[in-house]
């Protein structure tokens, strides 16, 4: 029931002492925590498990004073861009600025990491054996023979299917965030 | 496909969010409940002179021999709570 709810909602739930609410926020938000760690700042797992937990547990701290319950994404963003810093540093034998510290391309990485959150929330909205497929096949480098025997399915049609899925998801998107009128 | 969202561009943003391990996820999924068992650990400690000696010789055992799971615990976080209360 949570992964429909606005992230706001769940904030709002989660303030109230909903585990529930809470496990439904970090699955919300995990992959992106790891992925602005690992992709935007390139941390090793060891530094990369330590600031994920670490952004979890501030914002676990936190909910009560978060000004805005819908920002709570950007606000993980800049928590974990912060502590991913933070961590570099610690590791560093010179003092070093930010700036020296920071990717010259993490504000691009993070960019596209957003737009990849807003797909995977798009992917909610499409059957669970789409959601399951498209994860399978593109996150998790599985063969299509492996997603075939998994979902008892016929692995020569996998592709084809994989592509209707991907058609489902363009819809659910644009449908989201329509195209400028090309007249 | 064409478009803003073209196979190529959606599977470029699917790839770019693999999952995070498991564990990482499990033990932040727990932090409420962690957090309840550390407020309980320190509020014994100060109220139990024998319980706060023998976390501190030996935090691990100490927690096990009263019930708790050390491994589901941030035990960095506990020290420095002990420490300071």
């Amino acid at each position: 029931m949570e992964a429909s709810l606005s992230d706001a909602a769940l904030v709002a739930r989660c303030r109230t002492g909903d585990q529930n609410a809470w496990a439904e926020l970090v699955n919300r938000f995990s992959r992106y925590v790891y992925a602005i760690a690992t992709q935007g700042f390139g941390l090793k797992a060891e530094d990369a498990e330590d600031v994920f937990q670490e952004v979890f547990t501030r914002t676990f701290q936190h909910l009560d004073r978060l000004r805005d319950d819908e920002a709570i994404r950007p606000w993980i963003a800049q928590l974990t861009r912060r502590l991913s810093i933070d961590r570099i540093r610690a590791g560093s034998r010179e003092r070093v600025s930010d700036d020296e510290i920071e990717p010259s391309d993490v504000d691009e990485t993070i960019e596209l990491l957003d737009e990849a959150l807003s797909v995977r929330e798009g992917m909610a909205e499409l059957s669970g054996t789409c959601q399951e497929m498209l994860d399978r096949f593109f996150t998790r480098d599985e063969s299509y023979k492996t997603i075939g025997e998994a979902l008892e399915i016929p692995a020569g049609t996998i592709a084809s299917r994989i592509s209707r899925c991907l058609a489902k998801l363009r819809e659910v998107l644009e449908g989201r965030n329509p195209s400028p009128d090309p007249s | 496909m064409t478009g803003r969202y073209d196979e190529a561009r959606l599977g470029k943003l699917l790839r770019a969010l693999p999952p995070a391990p498991e564990g990482w996820v499990r033990a932040a999924q727990v932090l409420p409940r962690s957090r309840a068992e550390l407020d309980d650990i320190v509020a014994r400690a100060v109220a139990d002179e024998a319980f706060r000696k023998a976390l501190v010789e030996d935090l691990e055992r100490a927690l096990l021999e009263v019930g708790y799971e050390p491994e589901c615990l941030p035990l960095d976080e506990l020290k420095r709570r002990l420490d300071h209360s």
